[in-house]
């Protein structure tokens, strides 16, 4: 028997009444702080979005909403190669899942992009942070994965 | 906040025509839907290795949920307007398995199809008892219940006279990463849903079904609560391990 999988709907832009209640965007409390914007595809901040992320090695999960510059913000655990992330927003029926590489390496699912599209799974040092911005369509959109 | 949709004007239709080749999935370009022009991705998805869409996902136990979360009708001084209801079901996998401690989190409009957000402008009345989100786990059946009140419905500027059916929106966990779900919960009979591009994004019909809650005259509280049952089912992402050997 396989039953058929309930379809998904937008968050809607007043997800932050049921998920976003406090600030859950600490991941470890001493991580590394990793920000960035969440784009459109003509460079326009989002303010209505979400991301979630889960280190699925170290078993940390986080999520912030975006402020009205598109911004979100997380501390991540130092050690962390690659975290596993899921974003949300109006206008997006379902989210959209990707990966946020917090520094250079080799691995299968990379191996598998175009080498031009990869840069844009890799977050980029700055200053004592880590930057990485989702761009959801257009030039330099950030890869997503089927899931 | 307006809703910019870009400079083109759309001109083409709300609703698109069924099409049942599509399933369960939700057509996320779906053009009626004006805030997908901008968001929703175009260039093709990438392909994850087989072990990355079984990755074991968070864990959410009670300390998640405070004793109001499940009674929306019950977390200020005075009782919400409207009409209460009980809404509850179960979270199954594909193999109709429950789905045993989902964090489910929900939030609503209220009963005058306001939400309690600041970028929410519907001329309609803020209900001071009324906040509108709750918090849930399943039980060892997979079961979830809780009271609530009756979201109304309300215009969004989508298109000329846009209203959304009411619907209650749902955020769950499963056991994988991959069995995340966020959706809306729809009543039965409403008849704004032929209208609504975001229920007509799911284009196969008895998907679309899959949405809209089913009253439940056994479950409703006499003098007291009307309810709806609706269940809802995941992916299986976290069943490469048989249920049996979970504890």
């Amino acid at each position: 028997m396989t039953l058929p999988r309930t379809p998904s709907q937008t968050v809607g832009p007043y997800y932050a009444i049921g998920l976003c209640r406090r600030y859950e965007g600490d991941l470890v409390p001493d991580g590394i702080e990793l920000a960035g914007q969440l784009l459109d595809g003509r460079g326009a901040p989002i303010p209505d979005g979400m991301v979630e992320v889960w280190d699925a090695v170290g078993r940390h999960w986080g999520r912030s909403g975006t402020d009205d510059q598109g911004g979100f913000r997380f501390r991540v655990p130092r050690d962390a190669v690659v975290l596993e992330a899921l974003v949300f927003a109006r206008g997006l029926l379902r989210h959209q899942r990707t990966r946020i590489y917090l520094r250079e390496t080799e691995d299968d699912v990379l191996a598998a992009i175009e080498p031009e599209r990869r840069e844009t799974l890799l977050a980029r040092p700055e200053g004592e942070a880590l930057r990485f911005d989702i761009r959801m369509q257009g030039e330099g959109a950030t890869v997503f994965f089927a899931h | 906040m307006t809703v910019d949709v870009g400079a083109e004007p759309y001109e083409g239709p709300v609703v698109l025509p069924d099409d049942a080749s599509l399933g369960p999935e939700v057509q996320v370009d779906y053009p009626g839907y004006r805030s997908t022009r901008w968001r929703a991705p175009r260039e093709p998805l990438a392909t994850l290795p087989e072990e990355l869409h079984r990755l074991d996902g968070p864990v959410f136990g009670e300390s998640a949920i405070a004793a109001s979360d499940n009674d929306l009708t019950r977390q200020h001084e005075g009782e919400p307007l409207g009409e209460r209801i009980i809404v509850q079901g179960r979270v199954l996998d594909e193999d109709g398995h429950p789905v045993r401690g989902a964090l489910i989190e929900v939030w609503q409009a209220n009963a005058a199809g306001r939400y309690r957000h600041d970028v929410d402008r519907h001329p309609a009345p803020l209900d001071p008892n009324f906040s509108g989100a709750g918090r849930l786990l399943t039980d060892r059946d997979g079961r979830y219940r809780f009271t609530t009140i009756k979201p109304g419905s309300y215009p969004w500027r989508n298109h000329p006279n846009a209203w959304r059916p009411a619907h209650i929106h749902f955020s769950l966990f499963g056991r994988g990463f991959a069995d995340r779900l966020v959706t809306q919960m729809y009543f039965p009979g409403d008849p704004l849903f032929p209208y609504d591009p975001i229920l007509n994004a799911v284009r196969d019909p008895r998907s679309r079904k899959l949405l809209i809650a089913r009253f439940d005259l056994e479950a409703t509280e006499p003098e007291w609560a009307l309810a709806f049952e609706w269940d809802i089912v995941l992916g299986r992402s976290g069943a490469a391990t048989p249920l049996e050997e979970r504890s």
